[in-house]
């Protein structure tokens, strides 16, 4: 029953001679196996951060956010920078899964379990910097709009700020369903393998009773793709509406149209880099080279290069806008106290990182080096947790009163918010490659005939034949 | 739902299942359903199930979520509370898209996975009988209800002239109950 038939020269997506049982036993015996000592010592390290992350807050909540550097210059510094930083991050887990499904395009198999896992881990990371920037964090359910006894006194439904409330909180519902509806018949396959009763109660109870019925595969993959299409506008619009907390504002710098696709071609240019981060090491260490292939890393590496080159040239739009606009502010700001001035060194890191290193992807060598991917993949965050910083901090720091102008630099509060969600992602990110099927089984079990190499290496008959004999041949008994 | 009794049969390539599923069709047995690793394209249309609904129910509530979002927060700025903010409308439409679109987007994802549980009648602790424990790995195994006139043995036979590897006849209950992986339930004890 196998009518799409794959042209050879598309690489395979599954090297290797695979049945399907083969991939069921590759991607689930390391669930089943004891995590080696670096899973120890990974999970030991991040939880110490976390726990200090944790440490860090309390300090902030019981002193209140002066602990923080923050002034009334810089209302906001590193707490928003990272909030951006991470929410960026997640936006790669829902291209691959939701956006690269509506464009069929079959690497996303092997790599969209991971990413999704991460967008969920970067979303929650995310989301403690705007809760804990509060203050008084007690109060944190005031921007809900539910009837109160305040008049009742409702959210002001015009403000940026709110929409955030709205959209990051449906992102990470809709993220959650859509990862974990996937994970459904994984859960079951782990299960009904399963040697030890702990582990076939646990993911008895995780599979919520899936059997792999046709009807419900029908509705399945109904919903997949509804989902995917829900979660395709929802991660323009996630980033839209981050930009929309600057944009809308009047500060030189921040009140440019041009930030929803900036934002977005940035978020994803980040996010891609943290899944290549994350799963070099993951493939790595849990032996799946054979579906993290070097074809699945070369296709993120033109993502990147690609978004890069984006963001690039939305740098330039912004320099060239603010010289052709002729507004005074909006030129001191780019190139006074932006490209130069004494935060002038952050904006150079960025400009480093994000648009001149990414260009060595326009080589297919650089693209399927893997030391070259990982060390870019790092060099990529860390220039997009600077596009960040200098969009938040250098248009802050000079504002139009020179006598309230100021500098900023985090104190350790600050720094260590920061690496406690460090701790966080990574904690929740070695459980979920311990306790998970890193790689979506069933998905891959539905490309394998097409698209594994021993499948691939019996198309070349095909390839020989007329259309007209395929066609006749692959018709007739359906 | 009942306990009732089954012939099972397991096949190892779908390219073997397809004709075997129109066959036993055609024989007239009563497939109870065919249970795969994976989604099989067109095996659904195979055995004649209809087409599932459920994105027709996403948009539904896609459109509550649009209604709610929409009527309330114009029922906030116009009626209940009027505010006056930086000498703004009261009804800005445009400002309200996005959190309109929001709350179309959340309204539609959870409803639909809630009705796909519904449906398929799915949520912690819930336990259906397993045919065969490698139909979640590499099996494509297929239940065939047996009824008074039909015989076990007849069959048996007739899968194993479709194809099938693995035969065996089994009483099971064909829904669901509440219940652990870990044990073996006794649902049909009398």
């Amino acid at each position: 029953m196998h009518l799409k038939y794959e042209s050879t020269l598309r690489e395979p997506l599954v090297d290797g001679v695979k049945d399907y049982h083969q991939v069921t036993e590759d991607i689930i015996s390391p669930i089943e196996a004891k995590p080696g000592k670096l899973w120890y010592i990974g999970l030991f390290i991040s939880i110490l951060l976390l726990l200090f992350g944790v440490f860090s807050v309390f300090w902030e909540v019981y002193f209140g956010t002066g602990v923080w550097n923050l002034n009334k210059t810089i209302g906001w510094g590193w707490d928003i920078t990272n909030f951006v930083w991470w929410v960026g991050i997640g936006h790669a887990g829902t291209l691959i899964s939701a956006i690269l499904l509506l464009f069929r395009q079959g690497w996303r198999t092997g790599v969209n379990r991971a990413a999704e896992a991460m967008t969920i881990f970067a979303v929650m990371c995310a989301g403690q910097f705007p809760i804990w920037h509060m203050g008084r964090v007690w109060m944190a359910f005031f921007v809900l709009p539910y009837p109160n006894t305040r008049g009742p006194l409702w959210v002001n439904f015009n403000s940026p700020l709110l929409w955030d409330v709205f959209a990051i909180s449906t992102y990470f519902t809709v993220s959650l369903l859509f990862w974990y509806s996937g994970l459904l018949p994984d859960f079951a396959t782990v299960r009904d393998r399963a040697k030890t009763k702990l582990r076939k109660l646990l993911y008895g109870v995780a599979s919520f009773g899936w059997t792999g019925s046709t009807k419900h595969w029908q509705r399945h993959e109904s919903l997949s793709l509804v989902l995917a299409g829900l979660s395709t506008p929802l991660v323009l619009s996630v980033h839209t509406i981050v930009s929309f907390d600057f944009a809308t504002s009047v500060i030189p710098g921040w009140h440019t149209t041009i930030f929803p696709p900036y934002f977005v071609a940035g978020a994803i240019f980040s996010g891609f880099a943290m899944v290549q981060t994350l799963l070099i090491i993951t493939r790595k260490i849990l032996g799946l080279e054979d579906y993290i292939t070097l074809g699945h890393i070369e296709a993120m590496n033109k993502v990147i290069v690609l978004t890069g080159s984006i963001v690039g040239v939305a740098y330039l739009t912004e320099l060239f806008m603010a010289w052709y606009s002729g507004v005074q502010y909006e030129f001191d700001t780019f190139y006074k106290f932006r490209a130069a001035g004494p935060l002038g060194w952050s904006y150079w890191i960025m400009m480093t990182c994000n648009v001149i290193s990414p260009q060595v992807f326009w080589f297919r060598k650089m693209r399927r080096n893997i030391m070259v991917t990982f060390i870019m993949s790092i060099i990529v965050n860390i220039g997009m947790w600077f596009e960040r910083f200098v969009i938040i901090c250098t248009s802050l720091y000079r504002d139009y009163l020179p006598s309230s102008w100021s500098y900023y630099r985090p104190s350790w509060p600050e720094v260590g918010f920061y690496l406690g969600t460090f701790g966080l992602f990574f904690t929740c990110y070695f459980l979920f490659a311990k306790y998970f099927p890193v790689i979506a089984v069933a998905e891959i079990k539905s490309i394998l005939k097409t698209s594994g190499q021993n499948f691939k290496e019996k198309m070349d008959v095909y390839e020989e034949q007329s259309v007209e004999k395929f066609a006749h041949d692959h018709t007739a008994h359906h | 739902m009942a306990v009732k009794k089954f012939v099972v049969g397991s096949f190892d390539d779908e390219a073997v299942l397809f004709p075997a599923v129109k066959k036993v069709r055609q024989a007239g047995y009563k497939i109870h359903d065919v249970y795969t690793p994976f989604p099989i394209h067109g095996l659904d249309h195979a055995m004649g199930l209809r087409e599932t609904s459920l994105h027709t129910a996403g948009f539904i509530y896609a459109l509550c979520g649009t209604t709610t979002a929409l009527s309330f927060m114009s029922w906030v700025f116009t009626t209940d509370w009027p505010m006056n903010i930086g000498g703004k409308p009261h009804f800005p439409l445009p400002a309200f898209i996005p959190i309109t679109f929001e709350l179309t987007v959340l309204f539609s994802a959870v409803g639909m996975v809630m009705t796909f549980m519904y449906l398929c009648q799915m949520a912690p602790f819930v336990k259906k009988h397993i045919f065969h424990p490698r139909q979640t790995d590499d099996l494509f195994v297929m239940a065939i209800e047996l009824s008074d006139k039909t015989g076990a043995e007849e069959v048996k036979g007739f899968l194993n002239s479709v194809g099938a590897k693995e035969i065996n006849e089994q009483t099971a209950e064909a829904g669901w109950w509440l219940g652990r992986f870990d044990r073996e339930d006794k649902v049909f004890a009398k």
